[in-house]
C-alpha cells in the first residue's frame, strides 16, 4: 500500500520539545489516488500536526513524505501547484475583499483566466452576493466557503482539509459535504481531511485513520471500523478508543 | 455545480507573477486605507518641518559646516529613507501576521525570498510615498532641494534602503522566532544605531572606540558622504564604496538571520499558529 499513493507518510515523527512526548509517533501510511482518507482522533492527537507536515509547513523530526511522487523534503515546490488546503484557523486577509483574496491567490498559483476561474468559483460556491466584501465582515459560514473558494482556485489533485465544516450549521456543513463529493468525483481529486465531525467522515471518506496521543490505532474504512468494534456508528467507536487506556488498538497498527 | 469547478486550472507560475501576487494584496490594503496612505507620509513630514524649523532658527549662530545649505533638512530625509525602508518591509510582514494569512502563504508556490523580493518592493514603494512629499514640501518650506544633489543622492538612497532591508530581515527573523511579542522591535531596532549613524553629526565626535563601531555600519558613510558633498568637497567615492561592501555584509548577516528564523518558525509550527 505505501508504494503506491498520492500521499505516501514513511515513520512520519515530530516531537516539538527534545526528550518530550512526540506529537505525531512514527505513523506510516498512504492515500490512493482519488480515495478521500480522513484523520480521525481527539484533541490533541497529532490530525493538524500531521497536516502541517504534509503540508510541509511544519519541518518533521523524522520519517519521509511523499507527495504527488515528490519527496517533500527536497522538492515541495514541485508540488504545491497541485495541491491545495483549507483550515477554519488560518485566516485570508480581512480588509481584502473577496475578489481580491482570490485574485491574489489565483496569481499566487499561476492560474490563467483568473476572472472566469473566481466567476465560476463564485457562482458554484454562491460568493456572488459578497464577493465585494471585506473578508472580515463575513459570516463563519460564509468565510467557510470563501476558504474553500482559494483552495479550489488552482483545481488541486490533493486537497487537505482540516476541519472543514467546523462552525457550520447542519444545512451549510450538509451543502460544503455535498460540494467536495462532486468536486472529487469530476476532478478525480485526492483528499485528505481531518475532522471531529463523524457523520461527515462517515459519509465522506473511504478509509479513516484513528489517531490518538501521535499514533495511527486503527485504520479501516468507516464500515469496517463499525463493524469491528461492535457499533452502530462512528461516533462510538470514536469513543471506544478515545476512552480507552491505550490497550485498545495500539496492536491493531 | 456543473464540472466547471472541478476544470483542471492552467497553471503558469512564475517568480515574478508570485512576488506580483503579494504585493498585489498589500497594494489592495494601501488603496483601500486612506488613514494608511497619510501616515505613511505624516511623520517625515512632521519630522522634516520640525529640523528645518531647527536649523533655520541655528542659522545665525552656527559656523560656515554647519551653515551648509540643507545639511539638518537632508539629514532628516536620508534618515528617514533608512528608517522608512526597515519598517516598510516590517509591516508589510506584520500585516500577515496580523491577518494569520503566513499558512496559506506558504502552502502555495511562494518561495520565501520570492516573499521577501515582494516585502522589499513594498518597503520601496511605502518608503517613496512616505519621504518624497517631505522632500517636495522642504522646497517649498526651506527652498531646500534634496534632488539638487543629483547622482550622488541615487547612492546615498539604494545604500540606505539596503541597510533598512538588512535590519528589517534581522526583525522578521526575530518574530518569527519568538512571535508577535517581539513586535515592537519593528519600530524601535532601527533607533538601536541612530546614535553611531552620524546622521546630525560627523564620527569625529564619537569616543575613538565607538568611531569604529560606527564605521562598520554603512549609514555612518552615508551621512559621512552626505556632509562632505554639501560643504563642497565632492563626492567621496571611498565613503561610497564602504557602504555599498559593508552593505553586502549587513545584507548576507540579515538574511542568514531570516533563513534561521524561518527554519525555526517551520520547526516549532508557528507559521501556522503565528497571529494575534
Amino acid at each position: 500500500m505505501l508504494s503506491d499513493g498520492v500521499i505516501i507518510a514513511e515513520r512520519l515523527t515530530k516531537r516539538f520539545h527534545p526528550g518530550g512526548a512526540p506529537a505525531v509517533d512514527g505513523i506510516s501510511f498512504a492515500v490512493p489516488r482519488g480515495a478521500t482518507v480522513a484523520l480521525l482522533g481527539g484533541n490533541g492527537a497529532g490530525k493538524t500536526t500531521t497536516i502541517s507536515m504534509l503540508l510541509g509547513l511544519l519541518l518533521p523530526s523524522g520519517g519521509r513524505i511523499t507527495v504527488l511522487g515528490h519527496d517533500m523534503a527536497r522538492d515541495r515546490w514541485a508540488v504545491l501547484p497541485r495541491m491545495n488546503f483549507s483550515s477554519p484557523y488560518v485566516d485570508l486577509p480581512h480588509r481584502l475583499t473577496v475578489r481580491e483574496n482570490l485574485a491574489v491567490y489565483a496569481r499566487l498559483y499561476g492560474v490563467r483566466g483568473r476572472r472566469q476561474r473566481i466567476a465560476e468559483l463564485a457562482e458554484m460556491l454562491d460568493l456572488t452576493g459578497f464577493l465585494d466584501r471585506p473578508s472580515g465582515k463575513l459570516s463563519a459560514g460564509q468565510k467557510i466557503r470563501v476558504a474553500l473558494a482559494k483552495a479550489l482556485v488552482n483545481a488541486p489533485e490533493l486537497l487537505l482539509l482540516d476541519e472543514p465544516t467546523a462552525s457550520l450549521d447542519p444545512d451549510t456543513g450538509d451543502w460544503v459535504r455535498g460540494m467536495l463529493e462532486r468536486y472529487r468525483a469530476e476532478r478525480g481529486a485526492t483528499i485528505l481531511l481531518a475532522s471531529h465531525n463523524m457523520d461527515e467522515v462517515e459519509r465522506l471518506s473511504d478509509h479513516v485513520l484513528m489517531l490518538k496521543a501521535g499514533k495511527i490505532v486503527d485504520q479501516g474504512s468507516p464500515d469496517h471500523l463499525i463493524a469491528k468494534y461492535g457499533r452502530t456508528d462512528l461516533e462510538e467507536v470514536f469513543l471506544d478508543i478515545a476512552r480507552s487506556r491505550g490497550a485498545l488498538g495500539q496492536a491493531a497498527q | 455545480m456543473s464540472g466547471t469547478l472541478a476544470t483542471p486550472a492552467v497553471l503558469r507560475g512564475s517568480a515574478v507573477g508570485r512576488i506580483g501576487a503579494v504585493m498585489l494584496r498589500h497594494l489592495y490594503i494601501l488603496r483601500g486605507s486612506m488613514p494608511r496612505l497619510i501616515e505613511l507620509m505624516y511623520w517625515p513630514t512632521v519630522q522634516m518641518v520640525v529640523w528645518g524649523l531647527i536649523s533655520e532658527s541655528l542659522a545665525p549662530s552656527m559656523n560656515w559646516q554647519a551653515q551648509a545649505a540643507g545639511v539638518l533638512i537632508s539629514a532628516v530625509l536620508l534618515w528617514d529613507l533608512l528608517f522608512r525602508a526597515q519598517l516598510g518591509m516590517s509591516i508589510s510582514f506584520l500585516e500577515e501576521m496580523w491577518s494569520r494569512n503566513l499558512g496559506h502563504l506558504f502552502v502555495s508556490p511562494l518561495r520565501p525570498w520570492e516573499w521577501v523580493a515582494s516585502l522589499m518592493a513594498m518597503s520601496l514603494i511605502r518608503t517613496l510615498l512616505g519621504v518624497v512629499p517631505a522632500a517636495l514640501l522642504a522646497i517649498l518650506l526651506y527652498r531646500w532641494n534634496i534632488f539638487s544633489l543629483g547622482l550622488p543622492l541615487l547612492a546615498f538612497f539604494v545604500n540606505l534602503i539596503v541597510t533598512g532591508w538588512a535590519i528589517a530581515l534581522v526583525v522578521l527573523a526575530l518574530i518569527l522566532r519568538y512571535g508577535m511579542g517581539a513586535e515592537g522591535l519593528a519600530w524601535a531596532i532601527v533607533f538601536a544605531i541612530s546614535p553611531i549613524s552620524a546622521i546630525y553629526y560627523p564620527v569625529s565626535v564619537l569616543p575613538s572606540w565607538l568611531q569604529w563601531v560606527a564605521l562598520a555600519l554603512p549609514p555612518a558613510h552615508v551621512f559621512e558622504g552626505m556632509r562632505g558633498l554639501l560643504h563642497g568637497q565632492g563626492f567621496a567615492m571611498g565613503h561610497f564604496l564602504a557602504a555599498i561592501g559593508l552593505n553586502l555584509f549587513w545584507l548576507g548577516l540579515g538574511s542568514a538571520t531570516f533563513i534561521w528564523g524561518f527554519h525555526i518558525a517551520r520547526d516549532r509550527g508557528s507559521l501556522l499558529q503565528q497571529g494575534e
